[in-house]
């Protein structure tokens, strides 16, 4: 036992360097995919309050009032798009608010790494939950992955877990939508049929889907599109309609049937 | 000594401010963004406890995970470089007589000498960034281009950073 102990006193240098790296290691292994990047992650207030503040600074290039005043005239419009209402019948004409729209300021963001996140200046206190749906005024952003009391953190388009469900605009064809990590301008369209040649300039847009995006939002234009006679399912590149690299303020999309449409799924599952 | 720890909690709180809230911002030609705050355990001084310089290791590269959201991917690849900075101070300067207070830095190792330190250091650090990131064998092509342009990016604010603060000094 004693010599254990002197053993490990006279490792002590590699003993410490394996445990910190060891835990690192263990904090890092979240985020290898996107659930466990949901159960955990590091949005906190204290973070956020520094990222605001230094956010502050820098908006006064982008004029700050100006950006926040149209962001809030967007929201209320785009409240009163036909796709943001539930029709629940088609004898009785029932209208109900199915998405809000949440106007939320960017305060950190990257896209250079290949998992990146953004921070955004809205929390739990806004009625921020996680895996909700972020867009810009120009298309799809991102995913909410962890949120705090003021702020969330947004899993960006731009990260090596992202998948959108998407579809072709003219036809309707279902396809999958994610990042290779190359380039931040560009995404890569997976899933395609054989049968189906896709045209620079093609659109692609949510597919709505999932109860996390509502239909038709713009993901972005189909830059070149390779057919491979070999394979059932072909490949295409994509141009994100989204700067990423310039994006200053977000909408995250509340859809109010979530719970609704969660407790039928787990009642689902438990049958 | 007071002088020493007090110089350095303002280079560390420096380094992690810069890299937070400027360099983490950048993004030059759509794939670089430098990092400077290792910087911070290369120039710790050569008498520093090696378990302390384990610790503050991870201390810099949690806070610097803190800011962006990325947990563990800083902290892993800092506390690395930490791990590996007594032995390779011993492999390149085994021969030099150091005065145990002073920093390993450029007027100490001479300009080629840094920089062959630095540039380990920074390569050590990128590579294990990158790679852990990802933790895919396909994309590997990526991961050493990315290593190899962000080293060349922060290395060249490396040597900025130590021309802007070290001046008076000397």
């Amino acid at each position: 036992m004693r010599n254990l102990f002197i053993f490990l006193w006279n490792n002590r240098f590699l003993l410490v360097f394996l445990i910190l790296e060891f835990f690192s290691l263990a904090l890092l292994s979240t985020s290898y995919s996107y659930h466990r990047s949901l159960s955990f992650n590091l949005s906190s207030d204290i973070s956020g309050g520094f990222l605001s503040k230094a956010a502050n600074i820098s908006d006064y290039f982008f004029l700050k009032e100006v950006n926040k005043n149209l962001l809030k005239e967007n929201a209320l419009l785009r409240n009163q798009l036909s796709s943001s209402f539930l029709t629940t019948d088609t004898n009785i004409v029932f209208s109900d608010t199915l998405f809000q729209f949440i106007p939320a300021r960017v305060i950190s963001n990257t896209t250079t790494m290949q998992s990146n996140r953004i921070i955004v200046d809205k929390g739990k206190l806004h009625g921020i939950e996680k895996e909700m749906g972020v867009i810009s005024n120009n298309g799809l952003v991102g995913i909410v992955i962890g949120v705090s009391n003021h702020y969330s953190t947004i899993m960006s388009a731009l990260h090596q877990n992202a998948n959108f469900s998407a579809k072709i605009k003219e036809s309707g064809q279902l396809v999958n939508v994610s990042w290779p990590g190359k380039d931040y301008k560009f995404g890569e369209v997976t899933d395609i049929p054989s049968h189906i040649q896709l045209l620079t300039g093609d659109t692609i847009i949510s597919s709505g889907n999932s109860i996390i995006f509502p239909e038709g939002v713009i993901i972005g234009i189909i830059e070149n599109h390779e057919q491979r006679v070999d394979k059932d399912l072909s490949i295409a590149s994509i141009k994100f309609n989204v700067d990423f690299n310039s994006l200053h303020s977000v909408y995250l999309i509340k859809n109010m049937m979530k719970t609704e449409i969660d407790s039928l799924l787990i009642l689902n599952r438990n049958e | 000594m007071n002088n020493i720890i007090i110089k350095n909690i303002v280079r560390f709180l420096l380094l992690v401010v810069i890299q937070v809230f400027l360099l983490n911002k950048m993004n030059l030609f759509g794939y670089i963004t430098p990092f400077i705050y290792m910087l911070f355990i290369i120039l710790l001084p050569l008498r520093t406890n090696k378990l302390l310089i384990l610790f503050l290791a991870f201390l810099t590269g949690f806070t610097i995970d803190f800011f962006g959201d990325t947990p563990g991917l800083h902290s892993s690849a800092t506390v690395l470089i930490a791990f590996l900075r007594p032995g390779l101070l011993k492999a390149f300067f085994g021969n030099i007589e150091f005065n145990l207070d002073e920093e390993p830095n450029i007027i100490k190792l001479g300009f080629f000498g840094f920089f062959r330190y630095a540039l380990v250091m920074v390569i050590v650090h990128h590579f294990s960034l990158f790679f852990l990131e990802v933790l895919n064998l396909s994309k590997m092509v990526l991961i050493l281009k990315n290593t190899l342009f962000n080293s060349l990016a922060s290395l060249f604010l490396i040597y900025i950073y130590i021309f802007l603060f070290t001046r008076n000094k000397s």
